[in-house]
């Protein structure tokens, strides 16, 4: 058998190749050519702009962080007062920010899986609303839409004066929908404490579970048990202190309610515009993946004889799953960057307190490289987690 | 290929860049474009707003004609682009107007920090508060707990955070960006108390749905000096504008108005003769035309004649001198001698 490799004695007649011909050695000085290219537009941008804000004498860099904000914001997670800075105004904002988009998300994909389901229902009348829904919702721009479901919040509910009362402790009026809520209590905490335990115990039961169903074939009701413990246990425990039911009630003082906890209409009619017209989106999107898996597969599985929700568990999901994800992030992310619309109806989120932080402080070219930092780190973390959830759902073949 | 791509590149972007160069100075641009950009409220009635033929009408949009007619002789070479408070200093610091004639405070850290020079003051304000009357407020240390309707980025709301933190009293803001959205909502009773400058609280009334529903606080809790204002950085321009509005204020002390101007310009009186340009002198400093405020008082009037036409007392404002009748009346519009 003649070995591939030249005789050892052969020597090194093949000789070097000059470097301008070698396609390596170019791919590399053209790639320190194209660094060397942006790398310098970068500084010559950059530099450009220092120099003509210096000539024009706007002042620049971050300092303005620490001074005094000296307006109020409406609603906020955390404490916040004027006298607080200019940092601590910006963390409300991403808050309110992230409140908004992490439940509009979260209801979006439920509204939107709902309606995309029942937009392939055999029952016509309840497939021609849904498609109505999405028609009408994906057409009217989004804009409209907010001002549309602010302009019903504050015009057709009385003013405080004259609240509704459905039940008690409970208000609605053109200020928001007011209600009551339990008394601050040390239970309380214990009771949260203990419901993140049962949730983790929840999820190594279900892994218990599925490797005793591979292994004797009994499935394990994991789902029923684990919501028994969740409302058995903290219910214990707030006995165990003493069953503590003070409530925080709201009274109407003066101009407005004080106490409870409200969801103002700004909030209100943010979500539901939000919500609305995304899950419009996500239905088509769902329908597309219900709609790539051939007929075929699931008359088999009717033909095994599983339940129309097994069917949907077992075949369709699993495989759909991987169709709908994709898309379905790029709507997440366009929900949570429609949010910055909320300028226009008064919700106080991180666009609306940069726009006011430019405004007093003149320093757009840092307010707007702070948007766009802060909207660049939610779209990456939800593209991050949501690719991560794509490959865990993707066929591994073999 | 990759090579050719980049060189492309490299040449897109170095032509780009071309165009950042700056354009020199504002009155060489200005005078090159053949009219004057001017940034306006849009919304406020008697300031900036325009009327049912779509015509542009307001104290600021006389005023920013009136620098028109100083450069060009000709009022009408001026173009209005609406601005929100949100945008309306970025838009001149940026280039995209040439002057912003549209309500806006002057103050310390706008005149240092924003590279931004205001010129004389055209109306002197103050920021108040209009409530609904049903609900029986007789004055603003009462507002405790209220819910109060404010644009965002403006002094109207850092005066109410302070007047609010000062008295020791509660209060929830309602923050809309636009105007006319701010109004809408306040006469829909989402909110108790809608607080700004009390000129534009007058303005905004009389446009309301009813008007005798609302009354405006007596407090005044703020001096909110309005001036135009235009970019550092060119002390020529800068110097016509503020000429441009002193000159209304002493015609209107000169007793000079757009009907009487042809005859003044008769006048034997040498402060006239020089103020009109029948003696030269004033035009050339300024580099203008030596008829500019001649122009100025006939095509757009004297301050008396702005105010009264446009927020007067026979308007639907009804808003009466004040602070900004002449010094000689008790109020605070004093020019310098124009010599």
């Amino acid at each position: 058998m003649r070995s591939k490799n030249p005789p050892a004695s052969a020597g090194s007649q093949v000789s070097a190749i000059p470097f301008w011909r070698d396609a390596g050695k170019r791919a590399f000085i053209f790639q320190l050519a194209a660094l060397f290219t942006v790398g310098g537009l970068g500084y010559y941008l950059f530099s450009n702009t220092q120099a003509n804000l210096a000539r024009q004498s706007i002042a620049t860099g971050f300092d303005f962080l620490n001074k005094e904000a000296s307006f109020e914001i409406a609603e906020s997670l955390i404490g916040y007062s004027a006298a607080d800075t200019y940092a601590r105004a910006l963390l409300v904002g991403v808050l309110n920010t992230l409140k908004v988009a992490f439940i509009g998300i979260i209801l979006t994909t439920i509204l939107g899986t709902v309606i995309g389901v029942s937009r392939l229902s055999s029952n016509w009348l309840v497939s021609r609303l849904s498609a109505l829904f999405i028609e009408v919702m994906q057409n009217i721009p989004v804009l409209l839409q907010l001002f549309f479901w602010y302009a019903i919040f504050y015009e057709a509910f009385p003013a405080p004066q004259q609240a509704l009362n459905p039940i008690k402790g409970v208000f609605l009026c053109n200020r928001g929908l007011i209600f009551a809520i339990p008394e601050a209590h040390n239970a309380h905490t214990v009771m949260g404490w203990i419901l993140i335990a049962v949730l983790v115990g929840g999820w190594f039961l279900n892994r218990w579970a599925r490797r005793r169903q591979e292994a004797i074939g009994e499935s394990f009701p994991v789902l029923r048990v684990t919501l028994f413990m969740a409302l058995l246990l903290p219910l214990l425990a707030w006995v165990a202190y003493g069953t503590p039911t003070a409530m925080n009630i709201p009274e109407l003082r003066g101009f407005n309610f004080s106490g409870g906890l409200s969801v103002s209409p700004e909030f209100s009619a943010l979500l539901l515009g939000l919500v609305l017209y995304t899950s419009a989106f996500v239905a088509e999107i769902v329908r597309a993946g219900i709609q790539s898996i051939g007929r075929g597969q699931i008359e088999a599985a009717m033909a095994l004889g599983l339940r129309p929700g097994q069917i949907l568990q077992l075949v369709i999901l699993p495989q759909s799953l991987r169709v709908i994800i994709p898309p379905l992030t790029s709507q997440m992310l366009n929900l949570t960057k429609n949010s910055s619309l909320a300028v226009a109806i008064g919700y106080t989120d991180f666009v609306a307190v940069t726009n006011t932080t430019i405004n007093q402080t003149g320093q757009a070219i840092e307010g707007v490289a702070m948007i766009m930092a802060v909207y660049l780190l939610f779209s990456l973390s939800t593209s991050v987690f949501m690719n991560w959830y794509n490959k865990r759902m993707a066929l591994v073949e073999r | 290929m990759k090579f050719t791509k980049i060189m492309v590149l490299t040449i897109v972007i170095g032509l780009l860049l071309c165009t950042v160069a700056q354009a020199g100075k504002d009155l060489d641009g200005v005078r090159k474009k053949g009219f004057i950009q001017a940034g306006v409220n849009g919304g406020v009635f008697g300031f900036g707003m325009p009327d049912e033929k779509g015509v542009w009408r307001g104290l600021d949009v006389d005023t920013a004609r009136a620098v028109a007619a100083a450069i060009f002789g000709d009022a009408t070479k001026v173009k209005f682009t609406p601005l929100t408070a949100q945008q309306r200093f970025t838009a001149l610091q940026s280039g995209e107007i040439d002057i912003l004639t549209r309500n806006a405070t002057r103050t310390l850290s706008r005149e240092t920090q924003l590279g931004l020079n205001f010129v004389t003051v055209n109306y002197y304000d103050g920021q108040g508060f209009m409530v609904l009357k049903k609900l029986g407020v007789k004055s603003a240390k009462e507002l405790d707990g209220a819910t109060v309707c404010v644009l965002p980025g403006t002094t109207t709301e850092q005066n109410a955070a302070d007047y609010f933190r000062n008295q020791k009293m509660k209060w929830k803001p309602v923050v809309i960006e636009s105007t006319t959205e701010l109004s809408k909502a306040f006469f829909a009773g989402r909110c108790d108390v809608l607080t700004s400058d009390a000129s534009q609280l007058a303005g905004i009334r009389a446009v309301a749905p009813n008007p005798d529903d609302y009354t405006i606080l007596p407090e005044i809790i703020s001096k909110e000096p309005l001036a135009p204002a235009v970019r550092h950085g060119d002390d020529k321009f800068m110097d016509i504008v503020n000429f441009s509005v002193l000159a209304m204020i002493n015609a209107e002390e000169l007793g000079i108005t757009s009907k009487n101007v042809d005859q003044m310009l008769k006048s034997k009186n040498p402060i006239v003769q020089r103020f009109l340009g029948v003696s030269p002198g004033n035009g050339k400093a300024l580099g203008l035309d030596e008829k500019w405020a001649y122009n100025i008082i006939k095509q757009v009037g004297n301050y008396g004649e702005v105010f009264e036409r446009n927020i007067g007392v026979n308007t639907s404002l009804g808003l009466k001198r004040g602070l900004n009748a002449l010094w000689t009346d008790g109020g605070l519009m004093y020019s310098p001698p124009f010599k």
